[in-house]
């Protein structure tokens, strides 16, 4: 029997606001336990809850950019459970009338375009975080009690753990552009939970879902997905049932195992937030929203291709990253070899910042030294590997690569006369080669260059020096003959 | 219309609440003595009146996104019953 695999996802996303939902706490990751907290997101009893402007704006923006309807009209409702991460005993969210709905976003595996629906989006607050390990009983840090949340839910729409992954780093990669979320993973400030089920293949008869929760890679999610798909075939073919639960992820062991916790049974009770009052939006106002977003990857990718001409695999991996787009941009901008400081993004860029634990953020020089260094290599003033030698001292820090060139004596020679000299000294030392080449082996000139390069260590002009090699052998030649 | 025991003791579980045998019958009596009060609600005809969304006719109360002053990790954990490493400490959660 074949199966045909079904996937949902929750996708949360902590936004990018100085301050919580609720009250005027900061949201800085990583302080101290518990000293961003008040009364307000602690839930002592008698506080008043105000909504954060920047959140609706924020949401809204989320919204726009996942092609999703703004609601002109949403509230915020209580959703009840007891669980020691949220000291009042009920998440504010949004229930029946979430703040943005319908969207879609399609996504691209294998060469085939596939959209995915958005069900909705809502607004809420984060919970704080629980401590299990040492303590004998649970520990609490209400730091991340009321950093606002955006929820984004999507329709079952997704067949495979790489159409999963896919889904997921588009989100995260527009949530970016648009500014309302840093989406760190290793800060947890964006996290992924798949709800997941398997079907005959052609039925319409949805099978049982699990759900596996705060998935915090897209490595982590593609493995969850093949391994839970996996387990729930097995069980199938066993003749077993799926039992509808949430599964925890152990990313180490690599396999997902039934959670067993205190928490109660899903009846959240929800009800109107009395507290806060609704949300109205006007349609000026969303317009104005979408007339304020900025350049999103999927545009940004086709200017690159047809403004700046360089390849699309090319325009793809640079609009990954905001950062590292922007960074392009600036640099093309400053010497206009798009290409050429395409390849250095793609390739030696990000080899150097992997090697030093860096990143775009990090990088320690700017685009205008990026372009500086493809511009000295455009210009014949050093060799493409003496580039690679001057990258490696721009990453260490030695600044400028006009002035690193200068320190280190790496111009490349384009004086005919001294590389003249120094080829002479070449052809004069390997006798063979230059008999090998009247023999008709043209290979040996290749031996020569290399001798050249070695003998200039990597500074003569490789076009000038391959001319004078050619004259001279075959002066040297004819002389013989 | 009486509320059965099993849903007083669902709720009650839901709401952390424990009942003797002779105050869930009692419960039961009173909860559904509070749902026929509100079921006279049903009785009024509400064609053409708008759903009630929320009951407050106000709108879009917001705050400025502007850090203010936290409490300290002593102040918050003034009223803990139990603290450790600057943390609220609860009974264990996860097995």
């Amino acid at each position: 029997m074949e199966y045909d695999i079904v996937i949902g996802m929750e996708i949360h996303a902590e936004l990018a606001t100085k301050t919580k939902i609720f009250c005027s706490c900061p949201t800085t990751f990583g302080a101290d336990e518990n000293t961003h907290t008040c009364p307000v997101c602690l839930g002592m009893p008698g506080v008043l809850p105000v909504l954060n402007k920047k959140v609706v704006e924020y949401a809204t923006k989320a919204g726009l950019a996942l092609n999703c309807k703004i609601a002109n009209f949403s509230k915020m409702d209580r959703k009840n459970y007891f669980y020691p991460d949220l000291p009042k005993a009920f998440q504010t969210s949004q229930f029946d009338l979430p703040i943005c709905v319908g969207g879609v976003l399609d996504i691209e595996v294998g060469g085939e375009t596939r959209p995915i629906g958005i069900t909705r989006i809502h607004i809420e607050e984060d919970a704080g975080k629980l401590i299990h390990e040492g303590a004998d009983g649970t520990l609490v840090d209400v730091n991340r009690c009321g950093v606002p949340l955006i929820e984004i839910v999507t329709e079952p729409d997704m067949r495979s753990a790489e159409e999963a992954r896919a889904f997921a780093e588009k989100v995260r990669n527009i949530l970016e552009y648009t500014g309302v979320s840093d989406c760190k993973m290793e800060e947890g400030s964006i996290r992924f939970d798949v709800n997941l089920s398997v079907k005959e293949k052609g039925s319409d008869v949805l099978g049982t879902r699990t759900e596996m929760k705060n998935l915090n890679s897209f490595r982590a999610l593609e493995r969850a997905v093949h391994y839970e798909s996996k387990r729930q075939i097995i069980e199938l073919k066993k003749g077993h049932r799926i039992i509808q639960e949430t599964r925890k992820w152990d990313d180490v062991k690599g396999v997902s195992s039934s959670m067993r916790s205190k928490e109660e049974a899903h009846d959240y009770r929800y009800f109107p937030e009395p507290d806060l009052v609704p949300i109205v939006i006007s349609d000026e106002e969303i317009a104005r929203a979408k007339a304020e977003l900025p350049e999103l990857p999927e545009a940004k990718k086709a200017r690159y291709v047809s403004e700046y001409g360089i390849p699309e695999y090319d325009a793809s991996v640079i609009t990954t990253s905001k950062v590292s787009a922007a960074y392009f941009e600036e640099a093309v901008a400053a010497y206009h070899e798009p290409k050429l400081i395409a390849n250095w993004l793609m390739v030696d860029i990000p080899a150097h910042l992997k090697e030093r634990e860096l990143t775009m953020e990090t990088i320690p020089f700017g685009p205008s030294a990026l372009a500086k260094l493809v511009e000295l290599i455009k210009s014949g003033a050093i060799s493409g590997k003496i580039a690679k030698s001057v990258m490696e001292k721009m990453f260490e820090g030695e600044g400028d690569p006009e002035a690193i060139v200068k320190a280190h004596g790496w111009a490349q020679m384009s004086d005919s006369g001294e590389l003249e000299a120094i080829i002479k000294q070449v052809i004069e030392d390997n006798p063979k080669s230059v008999s090998d080449i009247a023999t008709g082996n043209k290979k040996a000139y290749g031996f020569l260059t290399g001798q050249v390069m070695r003998a200039t260590k990597g500074q003569a002009n490789p076009q000038m020096a391959n001319q004078i090699i050619r004259k001279l052998v075959e002066a040297q030649i004819g002389k013989t003959e | 219309m009486k509320i059965s025991n099993e849903e007083v003791t669902y709720v009650a579980d839901l709401s952390r609440l424990e009942f003797s045998e002779a105050e869930t019958a009692r419960m039961g009596e009173e909860l559904g003595a509070v749902l026929d009060y509100v079921a006279t609600l049903n009785a009024v005809d509400t064609t053409g009146v708008k759903a009630t969304e929320h009951i407050l006719n106000v709108q879009n109360v917001f705050r400025e996104d502007e850090v203010g002053q936290s409490l300290s990790n002593e102040e918050a954990l003034a009223n803990a019953p139990e603290a450790e490493s600057g943390c609220f400490k609860v009974p264990r959660v996860i097995e």
